[in-house]
């Protein structure tokens, strides 16, 4: 396995279309390497790039220790994986995990000798003369997955290989993903546009948006502290409360009361957004101090955490509660902030203050 | 009175029997949704309580009076469909005004009740856009209020929000149960998103081959499940699952023991331990009541992390803190809340009582 670097990056198509306009990343040998962003931010024009099917408008791609911009796809040692249950239906696991080397011709020792070694990895051993109709949602990927690593390569790509998977089997097959990926320390860069499977699986996830990157963190930096307004309201569901503060006094207060600690290093009458996320706040009775008072618009109990929807005057907020949590819709209620200081950012820039 | 009432419903559609003897009591004013996996019956469901289709046997009761003989429109019950079906050269005010337009309702009185509307969708702005210029939230708003215009006995609305993306979904869900609030008419929803049921409704009956498996509220149906697969089909990450056998005052697995929290069987059958992924822990647990386990993947979802463990061949979920860090094959102890367990018959699979 190897790491991928790219530099200055940027990707014009024919008609104009700038879909990357300055891209600058680095994925570790081994590490899973997540993409995340909505339609259209760039992210898939950037795996296609690296993968060799659209070649760069300009800027650099280095695999392992090669420049490979002028290496064709097959020439560089990736992977790309697709739609894990892309298998051939009529052919056995053995014949589909061998499928790519009988095609390129090789000796049949040496092709019996990969599949042998693919299948203890990725413990297929039982499972090689089924076929895929056979094997449960986890054991297909696990063979398309068998499929590429016999060509031995240096980085996997995938590209929203789970969306078309119903929610259980996606739930399933992530964890089984994420099991193979750490066991095998393979270096993976996985394309997605679901932040909660960006979250679960993701060493590091970039955030693009609009052919640029927004953040680049671990699942917890991104989702604690977005580096951008962008960043927040695109992690995270219930969404992250963005509350309108101004510093007063040592601390940040919302219109109708609610106090919100302040970060170091922010000047008085400072005007900013606080970002806090639904479990930072509390449902209190009304007349509680330093919260502010609203009416219950909502409450969803999900089973084992109950979100309840206030409107107050510094607009609605989403609360996560737990399942016991009294209140009922159209309740005069108080909502208040706890735990240590949020991110807060700048309403202009929709950047993150840096404190 | 029940406003809805299904009783022993059936109805086959050549070899396929879509309701099987289905049974249903819908009060009034009720958030009801007819929660299951496509192919329960859920449409039929509504269609035949909607007159769309005539049942092979089983009554229909509305407001306690046998529908039989009363046509669709007779039944005076709105349907919201997923589709929105707007008309693409109408403004959304046209639109909605449109089923009062065809009963020639004075025009005053018409842009009266469309107000009316829009102001309770809060959509006033939109009124004078047609379909093309709005987004889908927003035409799926347009056909809401036009169902709404009608003030029906009550609103039948087949899985709306589905062709919806997520952000926009979860704020619809607040505004239904809001306008459902502030309409205080009976609301009998059809959806196979065991979040969406969770969140809006009063009363959830899930439905699986045309017929009811559990009928209550979503604490109840979740706290209580009364089969397992109920109990694998409300929640998420869902109920893990685990084969054993209640020996003594003990439940035995493969691999692991707990104490029997007063189950009353004790002959040996083959038993289904459940239990919810937040009923177990990492952090804290007795030695009495935990099971020995291997770390096989962490998934961090910033309010949680979900730790998927093996115990004894078996994958389980544990919802972990979110700043929790295990690597692979590690072995863990995973505490178990006994009193939040469920068994169930591993044959029958129904709930064994306490």
């Amino acid at each position: 396995m190897a790491r991928v670097q790219v530099s200055g990056l940027r990707k014009q198509f024919p008609d104009g279309t700038v879909a990357i306009e300055h891209l600058d990343l680095q994925i570790e040998d081994g590490e899973l390497f997540v993409m995340l962003g909505p339609s259209g931010c760039g992210k898939t024009t950037t795996l296609r790039c690296i993968a060799g099917l659209e070649r760069q408008t300009a800027g650099t791609i280095v695999v392992g220790d090669e420049v490979v911009d002028d290496l064709r796809p097959s020439e560089r040692d990736i992977a790309m994986v697709f739609q894990f249950y892309a298998l051939y239906p009529h052919m056995t696991c053995r014949d589909n995990i061998a499928f790519p080397l009988r095609a390129q011709g090789r000796p049949k020792a040496e092709v019996d000798a990969a599949v042998t070694e693919a299948a203890r990895m990725l413990q297929l051993e039982p499972l090689l003369d089924r076929r895929p109709k056979r094997l449960s949602g986890g054991e297909q990927q696990r063979v398309a997955l068998g499929r590429a690593m016999v060509r031995n390569p240096r980085a996997f790509l995938m590209d929203e290989p789970l969306t078309n998977l119903d929610a259980e089997l996606r739930a399933d097959m992530r964890a089984e993903l994420k099991h193979l990926q750490q066991r095998l320390s393979t270096t993976m860069v996985y394309v997605t546009h679901d932040q909660v499977e960006a979250m679960a699986l993701g060493h590091r996830i970039a955030i693009f948006n609009d052919g640029r990157i927004e953040q680049i963190g671990t699942p917890l930096e991104v989702y604690e502290r977005p580096a951008s307004l962008f960043a927040a309201r695109f992690i995270g569901s219930p969404p992250i409360n963005l509350v309108d503060v101004e510093l007063t006094n040592g601390s940040l207060t919302a219109a109708g009361g609610l106090r919100v600690v302040a970060p170091d290093g922010l000047r008085r009458g400072d005007r900013l957004i606080a970002g806090v996320r639904p479990e930072r706040l509390t449902v209190l009775p009304p007349g509680a101090e330093e919260a502010v008072e609203g009416r219950v618009v909502s409450r969803e109990a999900l089973g084992d955490e109950t979100i309840y929807v206030v409107d107050a005057a510094c607009g609605e907020l989403h609360v996560r509660m737990p399942p016991t949590a009294p209140y009922a819709a159209e309740d005069p209620v108080a909502v208040r902030f706890e735990g240590g200081a949020p991110p807060v950012y700048d309403p202009t820039s929709g950047q993150v203050v840096a404190t | 009175m029940s406003a809805i009432r299904a009783i022993a419903v059936s109805k086959a559609f050549g070899d396929v029997q879509a309701l099987d003897g289905l049974d249903l009591e819908v009060a009034e004013g009720a958030f009801f949704v007819l929660l299951g996996p496509s192919g329960a019956g859920k449409t039929t469901t509504l269609r035949v309580l909607a007159g769309l289709e005539k049942p092979d046997a089983g009554t229909v009761e509305l407001d306690g009076i046998d529908a039989a003989g009363a046509t669709p429109a007779a039944r005076d019950l709105a349907m919201v469909f997923q589709s929105y079906a707007l008309y693409p050269k109408k403004t959304a005010a046209e639109n909605i005004a449109s089923p009062l337009t065809a009963r020639r309702m004075p025009k005053d009185e018409i842009g009266r009740e469309v107000r009316r509307v829009a102001e309770l969708l809060r959509i006033e702005r939109l009124l004078d856009r047609r379909p093309a210029q709005m987004s889908g939230g927003e035409q799926q708003r347009v056909a809401l209020g036009r169902a709404l215009v009608r003030d029906p006995r009550a609103f039948l609305m087949d899985e709306p929000l589905t062709n919806l993306d997520l952000k926009l979904r979860v704020a619809m869900r607040t505004e239904l149960t809001r306008i459902h609030r502030s309409l205080g008419r009976t609301f009998l929803y059809v959806t196979n998103d065991q979040v969406e049921a969770m969140s809006m409704a009063d009363q959830i009956a899930v439905l699986r081959n045309g017929r009811v498996q559990q009928v209550g509220s979503p604490a109840e149906v979740y706290d209580r499940p009364v089969n397992r697969w109920v109990a694998r089909f409300v929640g998420s990450p869902r109920m893990n699952l685990l084969p054993c056998r209640a020996a003594g005052d003990r439940l035995t697995g493969d691999a692991w023991a707990l104490p029997n929290p007063g189950y009353a069987t004790t002959d040996g059958r083959p038993l289904t331990l459940g239990v919810r992924p937040e009923d177990l822990s990492l952090d804290r647990h007795e030695p009495a009541a935990s099971l020995p386990a291997t770390v096989y993947a962490t998934e961090p979802l910033g309010d949680r992390t979900l730790v998927d463990v093996e115990v004894g061949g078996h994958r389980l979920q544990v919802k972990a803190p979110p700043s929790v860090a295990y690597e692979v094959g590690e072995r863990v102890v995973v505490g178990v809340e006994l009193d939040r367990i469920h068994l169930f018959d591993a044959e029958t699979e129904t709930a064994v009582a306490r």
